[in-house]
């Protein structure tokens, strides 16, 4: 289908594009256009305004901050899957990142337009929630910055205001850590029906710190911060991690859909961590 | 000239790259879409949001005030002028069918339903103009559920008073092709085996690539409608008898077409519709389907109910076979939606000997996409339920799965063999496929390694999947069709030119739409004829230049079209006979067609065809005793079909903690009789292979408890791609068919055929020691999970 008509601006800088959306009340930002340009083509957004954020390059790239990784909001997936940085900082990211959709879509979808959209069933989510990455938000009243674990609200809801721009996103470091990313999808070009994201360092043989993310089981990416602490102190083997995997659909509620119902969603949250936090584990 | 003599080999048999492929793989052709014309308008559909509703009103007004309108057309509108969409096979004499409408007048009987049309300037202004026409409904309950709606709770078509279109059977003891199903099942209580089951074939959608998409330029002269369909022929008839233009001012072209699968053999609303907006307009017009409505409304496929009843003896010899079906026409009955199960209805007893045989079929209407052929068109249903039977089987007898069925199967010294459904298999043998298929499986060794797997109680379980198969290709003798209640024919008509150059021109009236008739056809002429590959060039798809023909689908191409080319070029080499000998000054007798030149015995004087063509060209040196031409036509009716037939096994891997299946590996064994291209041959197989694997892991079109399409976008309407499909071993064995001159069987459906049991019953052996007996279509994680866990409460 064709989209319905609407005005187009190309912003050059975050405060021309600012501007804008203060401008137009029905406006909706453009970044990669995977999931907003969908929805214009159904439809099913229909606003009267686009404000396309390609042209302001500060919005682009990975950068080091001291002791946390710095990524533009515009970044390309195919970028940040393989960057340098990323690889030895937040290797978890490069991992969820080279599942998302297909190379096509990597290279025209962005870091930040993944995380604004707030797909329960995104790659992107779990991570930055298992990584207590924090996000950089531009408004009228200048910059403030959110943490992950309250920057998603719900299905498609994030603590962005309608006049505000994601512009980075800050990730602490988490050099020589071990990580996996475990999406089950039923085809290799399909979203998760569950996915974990994992983080793992280990002291000698067992487990110091844990960070793991779930997607697709509720509204929001969770925590699942029962088996991070269930974790902590135990040796990285099997019977160890099955034991505190069983907790990883503690306090979930993932939907019912086509794919499956909610009790297997809590059944494969278990598998799936188990498998992650001993990949994790495997790589640290 | 042409060294003939130097082409090292014959191009029958060779794997020549296909002459379409450089245009179709860049895209640099004509699709419909791409079509533009001076003044063109383009048209929007308006359609149904609810499964089954009454049409209470329609306010046209702001659409027709909106930007570029030309005009907004709603069902009464037209209503004297649409008439009614034909359906083409009546399995019944009194089949029951509603009026099925290019546009309704009053009452919608499926979500997507065409209720209005906007003709605009541009795309974009049709579209926003269809946003604009406000349509007010009454809703009505839906018949959604198929058994329900076979029970009449919720009559689809409240004017019909039924759901029921037809009720049809076969039984073997009253055609004198076998026993008594009923004494058999009796029989085999009492000491012997017997097998209920019900299987579920869901509805699947064609997803072909390109949309479905129609042009049609009104002149005074013609009425020019080009359209992506497998059937451009059809096309022609029925929108002369359907809209009184008469055919011969109407010219249909199918130019390149991205893909079909029966999806595209259908006379549809939208070519009706456009034809109107272009007469009413005087104008050009152009109707593109997006994807969605390509999903929602281009007929569906398969969605059947199977009640299955299998007697045997304590050894597993077959005693008999009962077969119940309902069968989801969905709303309307299209050309050959009544006749899908009836295609499957000779194909339950596959490749086996079965003394007993009884099918019954239930046609049955409900609120949903009308269905219709889709790749394999009832056979996949019926390979199917007899080859997951067969599993069954051989687990209740405890033997390996393969042994089962050659207990039961046609042995190859008995063919000609005269089948329980009343068919006469005219050649095979499944025991060389077999035997192949399982030595390149490596069938024993993966049989270790799932028995190791088992003993050790491996988290990941191996299951090996066998189906055999056999299909009925090369649709089809006329004369069968007939009796069948089919009102057209099954004949295919070619001509065979030779230009002045030299040059071979093809035409046939099959219409290729991906299956690379262009190169094949090539293949057959330039042996026959002998003359160069490169010079022969096939024309088809247009009903002025090929003013004959009955199309493509049911692996009929090459079996009966290219036979037809085949006898044209036969005539073309008797037309030159006669002027080959005025010429050299010789008698007929002595003369011989040899590589494309007839020489006279004994002597070197002699003529290729090039310089016959060129000297019948110039006409100087005949003296009028025979007919200066050397072109012919050839119209041929198949004597029969043909049977190709097949061995297929699959490995799959069971995560039986998440339930996800991955095929490790697949071989298959394929005898399509006689092939012309071998790697023509092997994409069809690949590509059927992985349409009847996604219908054992990944399709199905699901609708919600309203009736409308939940999988309404390629998000949710899950197709593999290359990186779920294993890399297939395709390999063949040879056996001629008897029933063509060239021994050719067909291969467009084979893959599809017997991939989707092979899958299922790999998934099924694998979770055997569970408990578990079946998985419903699509094997999905969700779907084997439960089974498993089913499988241990039980
Ligand atoms: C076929 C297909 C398969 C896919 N598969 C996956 C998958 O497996 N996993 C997965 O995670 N994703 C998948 N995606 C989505 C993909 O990851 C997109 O990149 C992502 O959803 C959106 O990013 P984008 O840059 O394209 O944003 P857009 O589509 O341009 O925007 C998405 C939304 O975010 C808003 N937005 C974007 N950037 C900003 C910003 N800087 N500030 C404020 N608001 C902003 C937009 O206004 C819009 O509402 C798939 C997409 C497609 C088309």
């Amino acid at each position: 289908m064709i989209p319905a008509a609407f005005e187009y601006f190309a912003p050059a800088t975050v405060d021309e594009a600012l501007g804008l959306l203060r401008e137009h009340s029905d406006a909706k930002v453009l970044a990669g256009g995977q999931s907003l340009m969908p929805a214009l083509r159904l439809r099913l957004a229909a606003p009267e305004v686009i404000v396309d954020i390609q042209k302001i390059d500060d919005l682009r790239g990975v950068r080091d901050d001291g002791d946390a990784l710095v990524i533009g909001a515009m970044t390309p997936h195919s970028t940040v899957e393989s960057d340098p940085l990323v690889a030895e900082h937040a290797r978890l990211i490069a991992l969820a990142t080279a599942t998302v959709g297909d190379p096509q879509i990597r290279h025209r979808g962005t870091f930040g337009g993944s995380l604004a959209h707030a797909d329960p069933a995104a790659d992107l989510p779990a991570v930055a929630v298992a990584l207590e990455a924090s996000f950089v938000i531009a408004g009228a009243d200048g910059r403030r910055t959110v943490p992950a674990a309250e920057f998603f609200e719900g299905v498609f809801s994030t603590a962005l205001g309608e006049d505000e721009l994601l512009v980075e996103v800050r990730v602490p470091k988490y050099t020589g850590w071990g990580a996996h990313y475990e999406k089950f999808n039923r085809v290799a070009q399909g979203w998760s029906i569950v996915s974990v994201a994992a983080a793992v360092r280990l002291d000698g043989d067992s487990i110091a710190e844990a960070r793991v993310g779930l997607g697709n089981m509720g509204p929001t990416p969770i925590r699942a911060t029962a088996v991070e602490a269930a974790l902590v102190g135990q040796p990285a083997t099997a019977d160890a991690v099955r034991e505190a995997a069983a907790r990883a659909a503690d306090g979930t509620s993932p939907v019912t859909d086509i794919n499956g119902d909610a009790d297997y969603r809590r059944h494969l949250a278990t598998v799936l961590t188990r498998r992650a936090v001993l990949a994790a584990a495997g790589t640290a | 000239m042409t060294a003939t003599e130097e082409r090292p080999a014959a191009e029958i048999g060779a794997s020549r790259r296909r002459k379409e492929d450089a245009r179709l793989i860049t895209g640099r052709t004509r699709w419909t879409d791409n079509i533009v014309l001076p003044g063109l308008q383009h048209i929007a559909m308006v359609r149904s949001p609810f499964a089954h509703a009454r049409i209470t009103s329609i306010d046209t007004e702001a659409a027709k005030a909106s930007t570029g309108v030309v005009a907004v057309i709603t069902g009464a509108d037209i209503a004297d002028e649409q008439g009614a969409l034909p359906n083409a096979w009546a399995v019944i004499p009194d089949q029951k069918a509603p009026v099925h409408l290019s546009m309704a007048v009053d009452h919608v009987a499926f979500a997507g339903e065409i209720v209005a049309m906007v003709v605009a300037r541009t795309a974009a202004e049709a579209n926003d103009a269809a946003d604009l026409v406000d349509v007010d409904y009454e809703e009505l309950e839906p018949a959604l559920e198929l058994k329900a709606a076979a029970r009449d709770e919720v009559i689809a078509h409240p004017d019909l008073g039924t759901n029921v279109s037809a009720v049809w059977s076969y039984d073997s003891a009253e055609s004198g092709t076998g026993g008594d199903v009923e004494a058999a099942i009796a029989a085999a209580r009492d000491g012997g085996i017997v097998i209920e089951q019900e299987f579920r074939q869901q509805r699947l959608i064609p997803a072909f690539m390109e949309p479905r998409s129609i042009v049609v330029d009104p002149t005074t002269e013609q009425m020019t409608v080009w359209s992506s369909t497998q059937v451009p022929h059809f096309v022609k008839i029925f929108i002369a008898l359907v809209l009184g233009i008469p055919e011969s001012k109407i010219r249909v072209i199918a130019p390149d077409v991205g893909g079909g699968f029966g999806g595209k053999l259908q006379f549809t609303p939208e070519e009706v519709l456009t034809v109107i907006a272009a007469r009413r307009t005087g104008k050009p017009c152009k109707y593109t389907e997006s994807r969605s409505e390509s999903l929602m409304a281009a007929h569906h496929g398969r969605d059947q109910w199977q009640q299955l009843t299998l007697a045997a003896n304590a050894d597993g010899t077959v005693t008999g076979l009962k077969v119940e079906l309902i069968a989801d026409m969905g709303a309307y009955l299209g050309l050959v939606t009544s006749a899908i199960p009836l295609l499957g209805a000779f194909m339950y007893n596959g490749i086996y000997k079965f003394p007993a045989y009884h099918l019954g079929i239930t046609n049955v209407f409900t609120n949903k996409t009308w269905t219709d052929a889709y790749r394999g068109a009832g056979r996949p249903e019926a390979t199917y339920a007899i080859e997951r039977l067969m599993d069954e089987l051989a687990a209740r007898v405890g033997v390996d799965a393969l042994e089962i069925r050659e207990r039961n199967w046609i042995k190859h010294e008995e063919f000609p063999f005269s089948t329980v459904s009343g068919l006469r298999y005219d050649s095979g043998n499944y025991e060389a496929a077999t035997a192949k298929a399982r030595e390149l499986f490596g069938y024993d060794d993966l049989r270790a390694e799932q028995r190791k797997r088992r003993e050790s109680g491996d988290p990941v379980q191996l299951g090996i999947g066998v189906s055999t198969f056999t299909e009925m290709c090369g649709l089809a003798p006329s004369r069968w069709l007939g009796s069948m209640g089919y009102v057209g024919g099954g004949w295919e008509h070619a001509a065979v030119r030779m230009l002045p150059t030299g040059k071979v021109e093809v035409v046939t009236g099959t219409s290729p739409h991906g299956q690379g008739h262009e190169t094949a056809w090539s293949q057959l002429v330039a042996d026959r004829l002998g003359v160069a590959f490169e010079d022969v060039e096939v024309l088809h798809g247009d009903t002025q230049v090929a003013v004959r023909g009955l199309d493509t689908y049911g692996s009929r191409s090459l079996a009966v079209g290219g036979m037809a080319v085949l006898a044209a070029a036969d005539k073309v080499i008797e037309k030159a006979k006669p002027i080959a000998a005025q010429l050299l000054e010789a008698n007929a007798d002595d003369l011989d067609f040899s590589g494309g030149r007839y020489g006279v015995r004994g002597t070197d004087a002699g003529m290729t065809m090039a310089e016959l063509a060129f000297a019948v060209f110039q006409g100087h040196k005949l003296d009028g005793s025979a007919e200066g031409c050397l072109d012919a036509d050839a119209t041929l009716d198949p004597d029969d079909f043909s049977f190709p037939h097949g061995t297929h096994l699959c490995a799959v891997e069971v995560d039986t903690e998440t339930g996800a299946s991955k095929i490790r590996s697949y071989v298959c064994v394929d005898d399509v009789g006689v092939v012309v291209n071998p790697m023509i041959v092997e994409g069809q197989v690949h590509g059927g292979l992985a349409q009847g694997i996604a219908q054992a892991l990944y399709e199905e079109a699901v609708h919600d408890d309203s009736g409308t399409l939940v999988t309404g976008s390629f998000d949710q309407y899950t197709l593999p791609g290359a990186p779920d499909l294993p890399s297939f071993e395709a390999a063949r064995t040879e056996t001629p068919a008897t029933t063509n001159q060239l021994g050719v069987k067909g291969v467009g459906e084979a893959g599809t055929i017997a991939s989707t049991p092979a899958v299922v019953n790999a998934i099924v052996d694998a979770l055997r020691p569970l408990g578990v007996t079946d998985v419903p279509m699509p094997c999905t994680p969700y779907r084997v999970w439960t089974a498993i866990q089913e499988g241990s409460r039980s």
